[in-house]
């Protein structure tokens, strides 16, 4: 009962990922928090591939976090940097404004 | 043990709690704050669970570059003075409840995954040859393999952030109007017939030079 198992590591980095699925659907105000949204996504996966790792014992767990942690770098700067020149161009980063496509 | 337990569901729930208040904060900036403390509470738990490597270079590169590029952009932009109300606004609504239904829907089914392998435990074998090594430390395992079996996967993560590194730089330039800038090709396609004039200037007229 008191042994911390691989269920727990799973079930802690379900529900960071739910929040931030839910951080994604229910904000309507600010773009950036959909961000920051995302990346508490990509460190719930990460939570996920460390703790099968230790309690798989394989090392490839690790390597990959490494590889994820780079596309999480690089798509915050990439998402960072749109943001920046929609501001810029539109004056406004609220959600309920960016309807340009109408979706 | 114990400690091990009781250090474990501490920094669960501050990780948990710093989460949802990333999503509910009110001001940007605390939101900021809050997933700073989310990734550190993170890094600590690899740390105890022993990928000392990944949980450090999770302080170095998510709360020493990437937290701190959102509070940047958070400060530049001004919107600390919008409010995130996420709940407040009473018309355009009605997604609220999908996407709590959604949201709700994927949770449960990530728990249900997880209580799977009660069932089926020989899905939990490894299948990779690289084991742990409990003789040496984390970070020489992980460099052991990340430089032999994965280096064309490492090269090419470098190549991601390069690519992600002047796509921002591409993205947030700006050319202004009315600035004298060096233009390198029309200064090398230069040729002696534009660049130099013989003129026979008059006596008391002097040359126009500024053409």
């Amino acid at each position: 009962m008191f042994e911390i198992s691989l269920g727990h590591y799973l079930i802690l980095a379900a529900t960071i990922f739910t929040i931030g699925v839910v951080g994604i659907f229910l904000n309507r105000k600010n773009i950036i928090v959909i961000l920051m949204s995302i990346e508490l996504i990509l460190l719930a996966v990460n939570i996920n591939l460390v703790a099968f790792s230790i309690y798989m014992n394989d090392l490839v767990g690790q390597i990959f976090t490494l590889f994820i942690l780079t596309v999480a770098a690089a798509e915050a700067a990439i998402g960072l940097a749109i943001i920046v020149i929609y501001y810029r161009n539109s004056g406004t980063i609220r959600v309920q404004e960016i309807d340009k496509l109408k979706g | 043990m114990i400690i091990h337990t009781i250090f474990f569901y501490i920094f669960s729930i501050i990780a948990i709690f710093s989460a949802i208040m990333v999503t509910v904060s009110r001001n940007t900036v605390h939101s900021v704050f809050f997933l700073i403390l989310d990734f550190i509470t993170i890094s600590c738990l690899f740390i105890m669970i022993g990928a000392e490597f990944i949980g450090m270079i999770m302080l170095i590169v998510y709360v020493g570059a990437v937290a701190v590029l959102f509070l940047f952009v958070v400060m530049m932009l001004n919107v600390s003075k919008q409010k995130n109300e996420w709940l407040g606004d009473e018309k355009n609504s009605n997604h609220i409840p999908i996407g709590l239904l959604i949201s709700g829907i994927i949770f449960f089914e990530l728990i249900i995954v997880v209580g799977g392998w009660k069932y089926k435990p020989e899905l939990l074998k490894t299948f990779s040859s690289i084991g742990i090594d409990l003789d040496s430390t984390n970070t020489h395992e992980i460099g052991k393999v990340l430089y032999t079996d994965y280096i064309h996967l490492f090269q090419l993560s470098g190549m991601v952030l390069l690519v992600a590194m002047i796509g921002a730089i591409v993205l947030t330039f700006r050319k202004r109007e009315g600035i004298k800038r060096q233009s390198y090709f029309r200064q090398i396609s230069r040729e002696r017939t534009e660049g130099v004039e013989l003129t026979d200037p008059k006596n008391n007229e002097g040359v126009k030079i500024d053409v």
